[in-house]
């Protein structure tokens, strides 16, 4: 109540509140774009970062591993669970392994793994370099005569670009195997019959697109990450944000990604 | 006689409606220690940045080695950077390498033939700060004065002409602090470079200064040696040396 008159007098200025928010956003936008085009241009230019790309290839792609292979064997467990009922009341349970696999394959693998990632790697990229940013370190190589955006934002884009469709790859493969202890769990099936069964459903329509899509989510997370942590405000807080800025416009980035991949899908097949 | 290597003239730099530096022009002549002199937050820290074009200017001109670095390309620019070093407040060291990775990484662009010893050259840097155990640690295994020491030998490997360092002993204690005083005071006499040396620790310019700038609201309000100033007839002035 008491804040009444004070949101009363701060009408007029909501709306150019609302404007400069717009305006923020296409600006942020903006740099993004100009961002972007900055690392197609250094990324053909020698020095090649060959090192540094091994070592975030390796911190990028190993170490989360685990998480994701865990995510994915989860996520085959619980869809081949969940499915099993509806495909049970139309007498259609041997439909079971081929109708999961191909969601798996299609969608959900490489969406889960990416969102994963997006918040592994995502927040890692830009909590690092934004503390790398805020001590001054990126300004130490830059007055070095060095391009630290080429070692440090060409090197990890590259890395999770080509590291995500690997972590993908991995992430189908557990899922299907987690798919068949499901179905395991009740009646019994063979791994071969279960693979012969998964596989027949699969074309090449169906993982070709859902792989060259994962190359387009690990560069998204990748260069949101690097340009939230190379761009942070100063101060710890601004650490903190860079992080989580880069996990939630990364996620958002993915699945933006994905809709414009499945409509260019369907388009073509 | 004299030989200028680094000059600004009539620099003005503000962020948003704060006008950090207003008119600021000075020279820096070879093998000189000039000390800049100032409260926290009086931009003497943007003032070196804008020296080596780490923050750009509003406006007014910067000169290294005689060329404006405005007009040079971002190449040239990085030749002329190699022969300045900076030494940054917080010593900016990169904290996923070893002391010995940090030394090495501003030699990593230059042409062959000068890094075939790279590791001579890295144990001899640390060696002019006292530091040659500490080769193989890590950055956070190390104490305030000793991150300082590494900062310090990073900047000189490359042998630079001009070092500006930052605020080279806050946070740093008394002893400390007199010690890297010293040291900066060597590698003047040692290298014959020029320094601009960022403080607000009385004790250091004492020790290294052959000439000190007093910064106060964007503009140099007193020049003169440390004895000059420290018997000014301004009280604000003379506040700094009590
Ligand atoms: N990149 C920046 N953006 C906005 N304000 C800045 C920036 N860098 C410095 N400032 C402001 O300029 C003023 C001077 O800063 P600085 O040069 O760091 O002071 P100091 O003399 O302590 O080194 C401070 O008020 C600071 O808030
Ligand atoms: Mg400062």
């Amino acid at each position: 109540m008491t804040n009444k008159s004070a949101i009363d007098e701060g009408a007029p200025s909501d709306q150019s509140v609302s404007i400069n928010a717009v305006k923020a956003a296409f600006e942020e936008i903006g740099q993004m774009t100009r961002f972007t085009m900055r690392f197609f241009k250094e990324v053909l230019k020698p020095r090649y970062e060959f090192r540094a790309l091994l070592k975030q290839s390796y911190i990028i792609g190993y170490k989360s591993f685990p998480l994701i292979a865990i995510t994915g064997l989860i996520m085959g467990l619980v869809l081949t669970i969940q499915t099993r009922p509806t495909l049970a009341s139309f007498g259609a349970e041997s439909w079971l392994p081929g109708m999961v696999s191909l969601s798996i394959i299609r969608e959900i693998g490489p969406v889960i793994a990416a969102l994963i990632f997006a918040g592994k790697v995502g927040s890692g990229i830009g909590a690092e370099l934004a503390s790398m940013k805020v001590t001054e370190q990126i300004d130490a190589m830059e007055v070095s005569g060095l391009n630290p955006f080429k070692y440090l934002v060409v090197t990890r884009v590259l890395a999770t670009t080509l590291m995500l469709p690997v972590l993908v790859i991995a992430a189908d493969a557990v899922s299907l195997f987690g798919s068949y202890l499901a179905i395991n769990l009740k009646g019994d099936i063979s791994f071969q019959l279960f693979f012969s069964q998964a596989f027949a459903a699969i074309t090449f329509t169906d993982v070709f697109p859902a792989i060259i899509k994962t190359f387009f989510f690990g560069f998204s997370v990748g260069i949101i990450g690097c340009y939230k942590g190379y761009n942070s405000v100063k101060g710890t807080e601004g650490v903190g944000a860079a992080a989580n800025s880069a996990v939630v416009i990364g996620s958002l980035a993915v699945f933006i990604t994905d809709m414009i991949a499945v409509q260019l899908t369907s388009l073509f097949t | 006689m004299k030989n200028t290597v680094a000059e600004i003239k009539h620099l003005k730099k503000s962020f948003g409606t704060k006008n950090v530096l207003k008119d600021i022009s000075l020279k820096l002549e070879k093998g000189e220690n000039l000390v800049v002199l100032g409260k926290s937050g009086s931009g003497k820290s943007v003032l070196i940045k804008c020296l080596v074009g780490l923050i750009q200017p509003d406006s007014g001109e910067v000169d290294l080695f005689g060329k404006e670095i405005s007009e040079l390309t971002n190449q040239e620019l990085n030749v002329l950077r190699k022969k300045v070093g900076f030494l940054f407040q917080s010593a900016a060291l990169y904290d996923s390498m070893t002391v010995r990775e940090n030394l090495e990484f501003p030699l990593r662009d230059l042409p062959s033939a000068d890094t075939t010893d790279t590791e001579a050259l890295v144990r001899d840097a640390l060696k002019n700060v006292g530091l040659e155990e500490a080769i193989d640690k890590m950055p956070s295994e190390l104490s305030g004065g000793m991150i300082k020491r590494v900062g310090l030998a990073r900047t000189l490997i490359l042998k630079p002409d001009i070092i500006l360092y930052d605020e080279p002993t806050t946070g740093l204690d008394p002893i400390t602090s007199k010690e890297i005083s010293k040291l900066i005071l060597e590698v003047q006499q040692k290298y014959n470079t020029a320094s601009i040396i960022i403080t607000h620790d009385v004790p250091c310019a004492r020790i290294t200064a052959n000439r000190i700038l007093i910064i106060k609201e964007g503009v140099f309000i007193a020049e003169g040696t440390f004895d000059e100033l420290s018997a000014s007839e301004d009280e604000w002035i003379r506040s700094f040396f009590i």
